[in-house]
């Protein structure tokens, strides 16, 4: 496998620490930095002087209401957009992107005609990931696709093309997995597995950002919560912390304490 | 770049049907507008009713008469139009108003008899078909007709005038029983009258034979002339053919050039915005842009497999149709190099399209729609519309790519002019063009 940023080289196998990063719990150093993000198009401003740390191990949910940036937000952290102002960094000296940050894309960015493993082996290539088919048999393995293999992508179910997307986004190993709503299009059972997934993920040292509508699934999930609103930071703490700055006492449940936080700060 | 390239071919395979229709209908596009350039006019159907009676002839000179058949002149007449004979004139007339012709001439029963008379032209009738579009063209393909079939007969009749005078001029025999033998021809006779002058003594015999000597003397020399004057009256203008751009161009051959340049157009220009179009579509044109592939890889990669598959399609299409059609097969580096030009251009412009759109079908249906009417203003010729629009066409011809692609191709193909050299220098800025257009396209988009 690629060396990452952090430390050094894996050794490719299963349950390894992602990227040669810190394992376990959060450490002080964050493997990805963000300051000042900012996105303008046109007249529009998409991001306004977002700062964001990302910590090994740290589970991170980006919710707000729609149009508040986190779409904009997760895709200049994986480098799939440039931002207009401020600037990213990764621990160690590796690239600012590509192997080091894991992207899944709302969307499954995937080739629908080609089969799963040629989907992988494609893109462990574009990675250059050392050894793309070993890289390819154990994400096979991790997403529960090895029987799926052969199989076009296209005439996959929703839940399988996203595990296939989350794959992609994992084959290089990297430090921060970024995932764009990563359930929005699964069913309740899919969901679960997904979540279980990306707990084992975050289990072994990777940094996870998320973005989600579903505001329960990052009360459960998440360590820290990120609240957007028009583009602007306006939370960044824990699930307990963001519900008792709305001054619930938690009559509201955590919902109705993000919508009522939401309401005090005039959105 | 490799592993890109590879990926997209095992798409293209998959895709049969894109791959099918991608071949098979810019080769039944070219092939068609090939023969549409290519193939003259079809002959009009036109209903004949000849009433001259069999074997009538025009009559010239006498003893012996010259004649010339009618049937010469109608002879003529058919083989400028599809004729389908009839008995009557009301017969005729019932199939122009039938629509089963559309037209009829009749050529009348008196027509030798005023030819002969050489007071009076012949005439004959010509009855069309109301409708105005068909009209024109019947019209003036008819006209055509009839000033082919009068040329004919009137040429055939000077040949025999002049056969008439030179028969005069010369004397001799005749060939004709019953008719004097050894005729001393008009050339002849001042030397003979000289011969008798100088036996002659003076006289007012002598100068009343002298005037005959001097008048037949003057009558030969102008009689010799009225070859020439027949000539001149017949044909007055002669028309002298001169090409103002390097080797004439045979039609059938710039049609194969024209067949071909459409086909590699279609190709490279629907594959290359495909290819770009189906990045967004399948959401992996973020992914690929993260540092895996940079935008202009990307941009160079769609643009050789597209150039590279158009290329193989258009060499295989020219090198199948130069089977049937003569082509310099010594000038096979030229064609590569023009059908190399052409592609990577038409690569050019299609991946800038494939950027402005944002899935296959809106990129498929935009270079469609691109294509088809910029080889058909490339192929309008000057002189066929307005100046002011004929400007406004060859602006439209410069800044794509097509015009360029068909001269260079011609030149390769054809040797015509302007010269390969200048139409890929053409190409190659039109290229570089359309690539910023792409990269701008593409950033834009996200």
């Amino acid at each position: 496998m690629s060396t990452a940023p952090g430390a050094g080289a894996s050794d490719g196998a299963a349950g390894r620490a992602p990227g040669g990063g810190p394992s376990g719990d959060a450490t002080d150093t964050p493997l990805l930095t963000a300051r000042g993000i900012a996105k303008r198009y046109a007249q529009r401003e998409a991001l306004r002087g977002v700062d964001l740390d990302a910590h090994a191990g740290e589970l991170i949910a980006v919710i707000g209401p729609n149009g508040a940036g986190k779409t904009t937000l997760l895709s200049i952290l994986a480098g799939a957009q440039e931002p207009s102002a401020g600037t990213i960094e990764l621990a160690g000296d590796a690239p600012a992107h590509g192997s080091s940050v894991g992207w899944v894309p709302q969307q499954p960015a995937v080739y629908s005609r080609l089969t799963v493993a040629e989907n992988l082996e494609l893109f462990a290539r574009l990675e250059r990931v050392s050894d793309p088919r070993a890289a390819v048999r154990e994400m096979l393995e991790q997403t529960g696709l090895r029987e799926r293999a052969q199989e076009r992508v296209g005439r996959l179910s929703g839940g399988n093309r996203q595990r296939v997307n989350i794959a992609l986004g994992l084959l290089a190993d990297p430090a921060v997995l970024v995932l764009d709503e990563p359930s929005s299009s699964l069913d309740p059972r899919q969901r679960e597995r997904l979540w279980r997934f990306v707990l084992e993920s975050s289990g072994r040292g990777r940094s996870v950002v998320f973005s989600t509508h579903n505001v329960a699934e990052a009360e459960r999930y998440a360590g820290r919560v990120i609240v957007l609103a028009d583009g602007e930071l306006l939370f960044s703490g824990t699930p307990a912390e963001l519900a008792r700055s709305s001054g619930s006492d938690g009559g509201l449940g955590f919902e109705g304490a993000f919508v009522e936080f939401l309401r005090i700060r005039g959105h | 770049m490799k592993s890109m390239l590879k990926k997209d071919l095992v798409i293209l395979a998959r895709s049969r049907l894109l791959v099918g229709v991608l071949v098979v209908y810019p080769i039944a596009v070219a092939l068609l507008i090939g023969l549409a350039i290519s193939r003259a006019p079809s002959k009009p159907k036109v209903a004949v009713v000849n009433l001259s009676p069999p074997g009538a002839s025009v009559e010239l000179g006498a003893r012996p008469a010259r004649r010339v058949q009618v049937g010469h002149y109608y002879g003529a007449l058919l083989k400028q139009i599809q004729a389908v004979p009839v008995a009557t004139r009301a017969q005729a007339i019932a199939k122009v108003r039938s629509g089963r012709v559309l037209a009829a001439i009749v050529i009348p029963a008196n027509i030798a008899a005023r030819l002969s008379s050489v007071t009076s032209q012949g005439e004959i009738e010509v009855i069309y078909n109301g409708e105005a579009l068909e009209q024109s063209f019947v019209h003036s393909t008819i006209e055509a007709a009839l000033a082919q079939a009068n040329l004919e007969l009137s040429n055939r009749i000077r040949s025999l005038a002049a056969s008439v005078i030179a028969d005069l001029l010369k004397g001799g025999n005749l060939g004709v029983p019953g008719t004097p033998q050894n005729l001393p021809g008009l050339r002849r006779i001042p030397g003979i009258l000289q011969g008798v002058l100088r036996r002659q003594p003076p006289g007012p015999q002598r100068e009343a034979l002298a005037q005959v000597a001097e008048f037949a003397q003057f009558a030969a020399q102008n009689l010799g002339l009225s070859g020439r004057v027949l000539n001149t009256v017949s044909r007055p203008i002669a028309v002298h053919t001169k090409l103002l751009h390097g080797r004439r161009t045979p039609l059938d051959a710039y049609a194969v050039v024209v067949a071909v340049s459409i086909s590699l157009m279609f190709v490279c220009v629907l594959l290359a915005a495909g290819g770009v179009a189906l990045e967004r579509e399948e959401h992996t044109l973020s992914r690929l842009v993260r540092g895996l592939v940079s935008r202009e890889l990307l941009l160079v990669e769609k643009l050789l497999l597209a150039a590279g598959c158009s290329l193989v399609l258009a060499f295989a299409m020219l090198a199948g149709i130069g089977a049937f059609v003569g082509l310099e097969w010594g000038r096979v580096a030229q064609w590569l190099l023009a059908l190399a030009g052409g592609a990577v251009a038409f690569g050019a412009l299609g991946v800038a399209i494939g950027a402005l759109a944002r899935e296959v079908r809106a990129a498929s249906l935009l270079a469609f729609l691109l294509s088809l009417p910029l080889a058909f203003l490339a192929l309008v010729p000057a002189g066929a519309v307005a100046g002011g629009l004929y400007d406004a066409i060859r602006v439209i011809s410069f800044v794509f790519p097509f015009k360029a692609a068909l001269q260079a191709l011609d030149a390769a193909v054809n040797r015509s002019s302007p010269g390969l050299g200048s139409s890929l220098v053409h190409l190659l800025t039109l290229t570089l063009a359309f690539a910023a257009l792409a990269r701008v396209g593409l950033r834009r988009a996200e």
